[in-house]
């Protein structure tokens, strides 16, 4: 049972010394998957045949004396809307139940070069649409701090999954938060990259503007590691980017550490509606950042208010565009087909496909998207949304030419209990504000554990400027460390 | 007010008399949430459409020759199909 709680590196070392074979963990893992997943529903699918097989060709260069890659044999989940080739890929929806993913996507090949071991597919609010995955099809994943409340959304299935050691880390996405909501209701790592770095060639799109795959892991430095394992410039993804990482500003060798780095923080996200608690957490790591030489500064994003009606209007402008594929015509559930349904002609085969395939959320968004798109009201809406989107990078842009790095809360409170939102939508939404204006602006943020209430985890984001997804790693650690340091909670 | 059967039919869903109600008044609730969009002054501003700033990313224009197991794999998850083709109703009456 220890060894499912291992770090990445620490699986490595215990592989690469032979303390235990790739084979052996593999199996730990799915056995414990089998006892544990039963409360937390973290899994949608156990690929038990692929990561043995996965293992076993570990083993196999483990017996030939070859030298192990970091990564390889070290098993892992993804979340069910990024596509491994010849297993069911649902994206949490019905509409999905039985589709099979005919190619892997770019990032399942990179990480199949690298060696994983794929546990399986992790549950998810259905097409990414939600911020508790209780919008899944399938049932809702619980948080392993608390059996009553969400792991978050949508990437809920893959925190929780780490966060309860049912693999060592794991992939999610990030539109809107994700990556970093989750992670910090269920205290783990997460990163959402800059728009560009990872590819997203076999991620279903949801808001293609703002998508991003990214890491979920139980530390700091895992997830650099697994970071560098997928980024990188992909011809098949024409919106991915050559990967320029700023070299980090301030942090200079010889133990200068945090010394004189420019930390802001943004009034508007210190503001009413925050969890006096999570605030007391969030500061407190700041201020341990503070004193050792940090220079810590109050700024301002100014349209940040502004920040969640944009992002809800042009993710559902984007959501409209890219779910019209699902037309009950090339994949997926089809009315055409469903004995249960009366279909007469064409247009009802979209019609009730759309229907009956599709959830609640998912139908309000596109509805949502479809009007702000729609003729007479694109003005309004969605121009005007491209328009203080442009106001939003900017107060971004602006902020980096004073300040290095941007340290907020990720989420106005620590996880809420399952059902506790689920009928308001637009209290629904209110769990985003700290995280959408990242999409919005495309620029790279991560969510880390600094704290709990109670049993409950609390996450600190670090946002960067474009690129400087090392600097953010780097200040991470440091405060990872300053953060644990004399912390019962933390081993 | 938001005509939801004229958006429902736009994006090809098929709602009920009792969802159509209740979307009316999600989207209702949504839209007023979303109306503070009209405070930003935006005059001269440009859109933003994405933020990596890329701009006319290209392939070559050349055909892919895909593998017949490609094709089927294809296939396989389609509803219909027939000789190796999709099936799908008829399109004009």
């Amino acid at each position: 049972m220890g060894l499912t709680r291992l770090t990445i590196k620490q699986t490595h070392e215990g592989l690469a010394t032979k303390k235990f074979s790739a084979t052996e963990l593999t199996r730990l893992f799915l056995d414990f998957i089998k006892k544990r997943d039963k409360d937390i529903h973290a899994y949608l699918a156990v690929e038990e045949e692929m990561a043995l097989k996965q293992a076993q060709e570990v083993d196999a260069k483990i017996v030939r004396g070859l030298e192990l890659k970091g990564l390889e044999g070290v098993p892992c989940a993804i979340k069910d809307n990024v596509l491994v080739e010849g297993k069911k890929c649902t994206a949490g929806s019905k509409f999905l139940a039985n589709y099979v993913a005919p190619y892997d996507a770019t990032v399942i090949r990179k990480l199949k070069s690298a060696g994983a071991v794929f546990l399986g597919k992790t549950n998810m609010d259905e097409f990414a649409m939600g911020s508790s995955t209780e919008n899944s099809a399938f049932g809702v994943t619980r948080n392993p701090h608390d059996l009553e409340r969400v792991p978050g959304g949508s990437s809920g299935g893959s925190a929780a999954a780490v966060a309860a050691d049912e693999c060592v880390y794991a992939l999610g996405s990030d539109t809107g938060g994700s990556i970093r909501q989750p992670a910090s209701f269920c205290g783990v790592v997460g990163l959402k990259p800059t728009y560009g770095v990872v590819s997203r060639y076999g991620l279903m799109a949801m808001a293609s503007s703002l998508d991003q795959i990214g890491p979920l892991t139980k530390n700091v430095a895992d997830c650099k590691v697994v970071l560098d394992a997928i980024k990188g410039k992909d011809a098949r993804d024409s919106t991915s980017t050559n990967n320029l990482t700023l070299p980090p500003l301030s942090l200079r060798g010889g133990g200068g550490g945090v010394k004189n780095l420019k930390i802001g923080l943004p009034k508007e996200y210190f503001a009413k509606g925050l969890d006096p608690k999570v605030e007391a957490l969030v500061r407190g790591a700041i201020d341990k950042l503070a004193k050792q030489g940090a220079r810590v500064e109050e700024i301002s994003l100014p349209h940040s208010e502004y920040a969640l009606a944009c992002y809800y209007i042009i993710m559902a402008s984007e959501v409209s565009a890219n779910l019209a594929r699902f037309d009950g015509i090339k994949y997926g559930y089809s009315a055409g087909t469903d004995q249960k349904q009366e279909v007469n002609n064409l247009l009802d085969v979209y019609l009730k496909s759309r229907q009956h395939g599709f959830g609640d959320e998912v139908r309000r968004r596109i509805m949502l998207g479809t009007y702000s798109l729609s003729s007479g009201y694109y003005d309004a809406y969605y121009l005007r949304a491209q328009k203080v989107r442009t106001k939003i990078l900017q107060d971004f842009q602006q902020a980096f030419e004073k300040v290095d790095l941007i340290l907020t809360p990720v989420a106005p409170t620590p996880a809420f209990k399952i059902g506790e939102k689920i009928d308001d939508p637009v209290t629904m939404y209110l769990s985003d504000i700290y995280t959408v204006p990242v999409n919005l602006a495309g620029v790279p943020a991560l969510s880390m554990p600094c704290g709990r209430v109670g049993q409950l985890p609390v996450g600190l984001q670090i946002i960067g400027q474009h690129f400087s997804e090392d600097l953010i790693f780097e200040v991470a650690e440091l405060a990872e460390a300053l953060i644990k340091d004399g912390n019962p909670l933390y081993n | 007010m938001i005509d939801v059967k004229h958006v429902a039919k736009l994006a090809r869903l098929g709602i009920t008399e009792k969802e159509t109600d209740k979307l009316q008044e999600d989207l209702s609730a949504i839209l007023e949430f979303v109306a503070k969009l009209k405070e930003v002054d935006v005059a001269n501003v440009e859109p933003t459409a994405q933020a990596a700033g890329l701009v006319g990313v290209t392939r070559a224009d050349e055909s892919i020759k895909r593998s017949e197991e490609s094709r089927e794999r294809l296939l396989d998850n389609a509803p219909e199909t027939k000789d190796g083709y999709i099936k799908v109703k008829a399109v004009f009456d």
